[in-house]
């Protein structure tokens, strides 16, 4: 039987070699183009036919325009209206991730710390160079924490600016963690099942079924969740980077 | 098999963080509910900000989550 770890491995499905560099075609990849796929779907077939009393497709497609609207406008304020095409993409991205993931047998690309990392890593590269590009040099005084004696500056700014070197790090490992975590508790406890109902004439494997079940509706809270908080938390250093403070 | 039994032993204690995050959220939720029941109508701004608290909290068992696997299977 496979044991619990096993889901997370990636194998080739087109190998492709160049030199020494593997690029070959994955089921992370293979995951990645279908979640894509089905949120471009969904969302252009819901906004094709525009009633005045939407379907259900429609009203899927304006509730996360809105949600994200809402979050934008909330958290970053008119400012933050030119950047809404890529949070949506990224929220999008990662929720469909999440989501597809659930399905028995399939692959959940986010719960891969290269993927969650290397969105970070953008969200703050194009963060600080917004910042830059918006305040210049003036950007810098997002490490000068406002209120505090002089004294104390030496020991204030390599805090701030650590902190600020540690968003990426924190914002990936939360989204892969959540996901790795959530993804192995559902594998232990769908591994009980079979000992369990073997050992006890099949009842015994009713009571690890049932955890699961409920297991899967907190792994879609989740998934949900986490796809919030890594928009909220962009948006959050978007407007960090927008305001200063 | 003196390395297995203390990676095991590790293991376990590194999910001792655990008892943090259960008092983290515990708290979460009974500021929320008190909250809630002093002003119920602030609940659409306040479900959101507790519903954030959680996630970041629970990110804190997480990460502890991840040390004992980590202990575990490398």
């Amino acid at each position: 039987m496979a044991g619990p770890i096993e889901q997370f491995e990636i194998h080739p499905i087109i190998p492709i070699r160049i030199g020494e560099l593997d690029l070959s075609f994955t089921n992370s990849a293979l995951w990645m183009v279908i979640a894509t796929g089905v949120a471009t779907i969904c969302l252009t077939v819901g906004a094709r036919r525009r009633a005045m009393v939407p379907g259900r497709l429609q009203l899927m497609a304006e509730l996360a325009y809105e949600f994200i609207a809402n979050m934008i406008r909330d958290n970053v304020g008119d400012a933050g209206r030119r950047y809404f095409p890529y949070i949506f993409t990224l929220f999008m991205f990662i929720l469909f991730g999440n989501l597809l993931g659930l399905i028995p047998g399939s692959f959940t690309y986010t719960s891969h710390i290269i993927v969650t990392a290397a969105l970070a890593v953008t969200v703050i590269i194009a963060v600080t160079g917004i910042g830059i590009a918006k305040h210049g040099l003036h950007f810098f005084s997002l490490f000068v924490p406002s209120g505090v004696p002089a004294l104390m500056m030496p020991l204030m700014i390599p805090i701030e600016i650590i902190s600020y070197l540690s968003r990426p790090v924190s914002l990936s490992i939360r989204l892969f963690a959540n996901m790795m975590a959530g993804h192995t508790m559902i594998k232990v406890f769908a591994g009980f099942v079979v000992p369990l109902g073997a050992a006890t004439l099949g009842f015994g494997g009713l009571a690890p079924i049932t955890v699961n079940v409920a297991l899967t509706g907190f792994e879609l809270l989740v998934a949900f969740l986490q796809a919030y908080v890594f928009t909220v938390l962009t948006c959050l250093y978007l407007n960090d980077a927008l305001h200063l403070h | 098999m003196e390395l297995d039994a203390a990676k095991m032993i590790g293991a376990g204690l590194a999910v001792i963080g655990l008892s943090g995050v259960g008092v983290g959220i515990g708290n979460i939720f009974s500021s929320l509910i008190g909250s809630i029941a002093r002003n119920p109508a602030t609940r659409p701004q306040i479900f959101p900000m507790a519903m954030l608290g959680f996630a970041l909290v629970e990110a804190v068992a997480l990460y502890a989550l991840l040390i004992s696997f980590l202990i575990l299977f490398t």
